[in-house]
């Protein structure tokens, strides 16, 4: 037995110590599994399946024993519940699913467990993913575990909690247009979201196919980058939209100075991108101040500070709003009661059935998503919402491109304020969205991005440094994510009574 | 088209105007977007996958084979081949339509323009086509077995069609069924569907209206799920009388989705414009566009079998064959190599296809079989018309030769003839004799033909024929009587 708990260790950590056995995956999974039941008023987890936990432990546990070593062999992990699950029921947060139990598992999830990582249960979010801060969740409320009374972000919100609460090492979230970045800043966590395309969609409950994207979400870049290893590369056989192009080693330039730098200034020649329209008055002083105070630590460590404009950075909250509804109404069209999910009990007629069953089975967020996408793809409105979003959306992608000419990555918030508290903006769907304007860009450029702990803004709560890349760099802001955390220990901050 | 044609088209003074939307159902193994097969009649939902049953998290994967056989038919046609296409999801909801959408072609699809020339009766006629496009088939809704239900059977869901739309260019319904006939006649013969119309692989939709000529297009209404050539004869017909008389009474047509009621013979309407739904087409995010190089275009064009039309017209060229006989011939490609393995090693083309249309089209019938089933082979053809050519049996004797290898009774065709005794008798000496015997036995129908009446020559051919038991050469017969008669 080590000195530290359990769940006192971050991924690298306990793999280590099942490597080496000084724990076993079965006591590990048993360990988290305990303390994610006692800590079950977080709201973080919606299901667990004890006996496929300890099986795949157990299986992890032979594998050790045969010699193997891997940096996830063993190592207990959670999904957040978009991802479909043949051992768990997934619901994707909403009662349309609940009890559903999917006959494959998604291929992110696939992957993990075939780099020897166990699943501990399924994690809370907002219904579908639409929202951002988990009260869209038809089953429970996730608490915050840095202020309770407060949202932990979403639509990944149980993801993050489970790490911030350390109830896993790591976990999967998912993001559409912030849902790994802004629970991450929420909860003191770190998260990445990669370039669209190259985490398969296979298996993830669609909400909008053109911006969903898997990610994982731990305590340091360095776990987030053997996580990425394992769930991202090719998956053309089952998503046309998975980038057919091989994967990659993320952990490759961890703790490796750039070509040309220093052990001792090791991001020297980074170029980091401030675009102007992130640090304007939209954003909270608390924030900025943290943020800018994470900046400072970057030039010590090399980097350049660039002032950049990304000029439809606004524009890309009713682009987002547009696209992403339009195609959650045609993805969400499945869910009519038919074949699987919930049906109304009674009904009189086809139409009837229909109604009943989406009234009752969706939430309020998710029918408001439907009927606006169904309003802009709607005959007459087609071309002045929907057509007119796609180009704004390019011309957006555009500005990154010409940003990029002149900076390496792009550093800002991930979010406005600090978590906000459970109920306060609960009836204006409009604040909600204004909260996205930093992750949203991003997103609507399919580009890479990544919330990184960089200290604490008003009330004690948690700040994230949002970092973009251009396509492909997921390795490039690892490394520059891991440099920082190399040089403070923001990501090690753990609220109290956790 | 000369303005008296076109007159003689007019329907009591109305010009009828029909397009087409015919979907194919492609010959794939595996389904459009997923890898579960397409096999016609197997157990309800036994041939749906996840992403047939649309289970969350389930996404589309475009099969290459359908795409290569959408180029075959743009090839075929004479279309444009996109370079890029798009897939656009039409949403609708409907029990047996699992993801509430279809996944379709809208805006930009695969195969652009092209043409169908066919011949009605001598005269060439050319449909314009608009385009066609990949989509795939929703499942099927079983109404009856399920008391108060309804059953779904998703087998058929995710089924590659291929939807051809033409221009509003067919006159009437002869032209329509000759086009459908045509379109029929390429998709099977380019082999990328089986043609099955009973199974609902080959489905026509017809678009009718009525105008008088000179006038802008009247109203259409759209008689769906024409599944045989006969119901769309019928139905285009009623549905032209029908158009016509609610004119003619001051009524408006209205437009309208109709079904053809065989039993009946009506047409009767099942949706109107009012309630025309709105599919919000918007480009499937989980498909690329469809990328074809011109390099794939290429290859599919090398592999391309000679299509029917240009056959037709290279065995008129090459054969001397009427136009009539080069489209029957042109039915399928068995068929057609089947007439030029005979008519080369006999040497006698049109001897080959009069056969060929007459005497073995006929056994085929009668007998329900494909000309692929065809139990005397196109050499063994070949040399009993050959026997004919040479003057070993007449024309007559060759249909009884036929019968003995049709059945199997026989193999060889100069083993049947002589098995048989049906050699044409070439002995002179032995002819002039039954002549005299005949023109003995007969003198007043000599001395009818002597005093001018022609026929009696007839019937003494007719009576040497009888004598010689049909193995006397006719033209000889004719030759050596008319010199006897002298």
């Amino acid at each position: 037995m080590t000195s530290k708990h359990i769940h006192e260790m971050g991924v690298a950590e306990l793999a280590a110590a099942i490597a080496d056995k000084q724990t076993s995956s079965v006591e590990a999974a048993q360990a988290l599994l305990a303390r994610a039941k006692q800590h079950g008023n977080l709201g973080a987890y919606l299901a667990f399946n004890e006996d496929a936990t300890l099986a795949q432990a157990r299986a992890a546990d032979a594998r050790v024993a045969a010699g193997e070593r891997g940096p996830l062999l063993g190592v207990p992990v959670a999904h957040k519940d978009i991802f479909v699950t043949r051992d768990f029921p997934t619901t994707a947060g909403s009662k349309m699913l609940a009890g559903y139990q999917s006959p494959f598992d998604a291929t992110v999830v696939a992957k993990l467990a075939g780099a020897g990582a166990v699943t501990l249960g399924k994690l809370n979010c907002d219904e579908f993913a639409m929202g951002g801060s988990n009260e869209n969740s038809a089953f429970a409320v996730a608490h915050n575990p840095w202020d309770t009374g407060r949202v932990p972000g979403g639509s990944s919100g149980g993801s993050a909690v489970a790490v911030a609460a350390r109830l896993a090492p790591a976990v999967t979230g998912t993001d559409t247009g912030g849902s790994i970045r802004q629970p991450a800043s929420f909860c003191n966590v770190t998260g990445i979201k990669p370039t669209y395309g190259r985490c398969s969609r296979y298996g993830m409950v669609a909400f909008a196919s053109s911006l969903d994207q898997a990610g994982p979400m731990a305590r340091s870049a360095a776990d987030c980058a053997t996580l990425l290893t394992a769930m991202a590369g090719p998956d053309i056989d089952r998503d046309s939209t998975s980038l057919d192009r091989p994967a990659e080693d993320y952990t490759a330039l961890l703790g490796k100075p750039r070509e040309g730098a220093s052990a001792a200034q090791p991001l020297k020649g980074l170029r980091i991108g401030l675009p102007k329209e992130f640090f304007g008055e939209g954003c909270a002083p608390d924030v900025v101040a943290a943020v800018r105070a994470a900046l400072a630590e970057y030039e010590k460590l090399g980097a350049t500070l660039v002032d950049i404009s990304l000029p439809r950075t606004e524009l890309s909250i009713p682009v987002y709003y547009i696209i992403a509804p339009a195609e959650a109404s045609s993805n969400l069209s499945r869910f009519d009661g038919v074949k699987f999910g919930h049906r109304a009990a009674q009904y009189d007629d086809l139409v009837d059935m229909y109604q009943k069953t989406r009234s009752e089975g969706f939430g309020p967020e998710v029918q408001r998503r439907i009927m606006i996408g169904t309003y802009v793809l709607s005959h007459g409105y087609y071309d002045a919402y929907y057509l007119k979003a796609q180009q704004i959306r390019r011309l957006i992608a555009q500005d990154f491109q010409q940003a990029f000419a002149q900076c390496d990555v792009i550093a800002g918030p991930v979010a406005p304020t600090v978590a906000w508290k459970i109920g306060e903006k609960g009836d204006d769907p409009v604040a909600n969205y204004l909260a996205d304007i930093f992750t949203l860009p991003g997103s609507l450029a399919g580009l890479p991005g990544m919330s990184v702990p960089a200290g604490f803004g008003a009330g004690g709560l948690p700040v994230g440094l949002q970092l973009l890349g251009n396509y492909f760099k997921e390795g490039e802001l690892l490394q520059a994510a891991h440099a920082f955390q190399q040089a403070t220990d923001w990501h090690l901050k753990t609220p109290e009574g956790f | 088209m000369s303005k008296q044609k076109q007159a003689s088209l007019l329907v009591q003074g109305y010009e009828v105007v029909i397009g087409f939307e015919t979907h194919a159902q492609l010959a794939t193994n595996s389904k459009i977007f997923s890898r579960a097969a397409t096999a016609f009649g197997a157990e309800p939902n036994t041939q749906a996958c996840a992403v047939d049953l649309a289970l969350p998290g389930t996404l589309p994967v475009m099969n290459r084979a359908a795409v290569e056989h959408a180029i075959r038919f743009g090839l075929a046609v004479g279309s444009h081949v996109a370079e890029q296409s798009v897939f656009a999801r039409k949403n609708y909801f409907y029990p047996d339509l699992p993801k509430g959408y279809q996944i379709s072609q809208f805006e930009i699809p695969v195969v652009q323009g092209g043409e169908v020339s066919f011949y009605l009766g001598d005269e060439k006629k050319t449909v314009r086509l608009v385009r066609a496009h990949l989509e795939e088939d929703a499942g099927k809704s079983l109404h009856e077995d399920f008391i108060g239900q309804s059953g779904i059977d998703l087998n058929r869901a995710g089924t590659p069609l291929l939807e051809i739309v033409t221009e509003p260019d067919i006159r009437s319904s002869a032209e329509a069924v000759a086009y459908a006939k045509e379109l029929h006649k390429i998709v099977t013969w380019i082999g990328i569907c089986d043609g099955n119309m009973q199974e609902g692989s080959f489905r026509c939709d017809a678009n009718v209206s009525v105008r008088k000529p000179g006038e802008p297009l009247g109203t259409r209404r759209e008689i769906k799920n024409l599944n045989s050539f006969k119901f769309m004869q019928q139905a285009i017909d009623y549905e032209v009388r029908w158009q016509i008389e609610q004119l003619e009474d001051g009524y408006e047509i209205q437009q309208a989705t109709v079904l053809f009621d065989p039993d009946t013979g009506e047409t009767r309407a099942m949706r109107t414009k009012e309630d025309a739904a709105d599919y919000r087409y918007f480009p499937d995010p989980d498909l690329p566009p469809l990328v074809i190089a011109r390099s794939w275009v290429d290859e599919v064009k090398a592999a391309m079998p000679e299509l029917p039309r240009a056959m037709a017209e290279r065995l008129v060229a090459d054969y001397g064959l009427p136009e009539y006989d080069a489209t029957t011939l042109t039915q399928s490609p068995a068929m057609a190599a089947y007439f030029e393995v005979a008519a080369k090693a006999c040497g006698q083309a049109k001897m080959a296809s009069n056969w060929i249309m007459g005497e073995v089209s006929r056994r085929l019938n009668n007998e329900e079989k494909d000309i692929a089933q065809v139990p005397v082979s196109a050499d063994t053809l070949a040399a009993l018309l050959k026997r004919i050519a040479d003057g070993t049996v007449s024309n007559n004797a060759a249909k009884q030769v036929m019968d003995a290898l049709w059945s199997g009774e026989g193999q060889d065709v100069d083993a049947v003839i002589e098995a048989k005794g049906l050699k044409q008798m070439n002995d002179s000496g032995a002819l002039e004799a039954i002549i005299d015997e005949v023109m003995a036995a007969n003198a007043p129908m000599v001395e009818q033909f002597r005093a001018g009446k022609d026929k009696a020559f007839n019937a003494l051919v007719g009576l040497v024929m009888k004598a010689s038991k049909g193995k006397a050469n006719p033209q000889q017969v004719n030759d050596v009587l008319r010199q006897k008669l002298g």
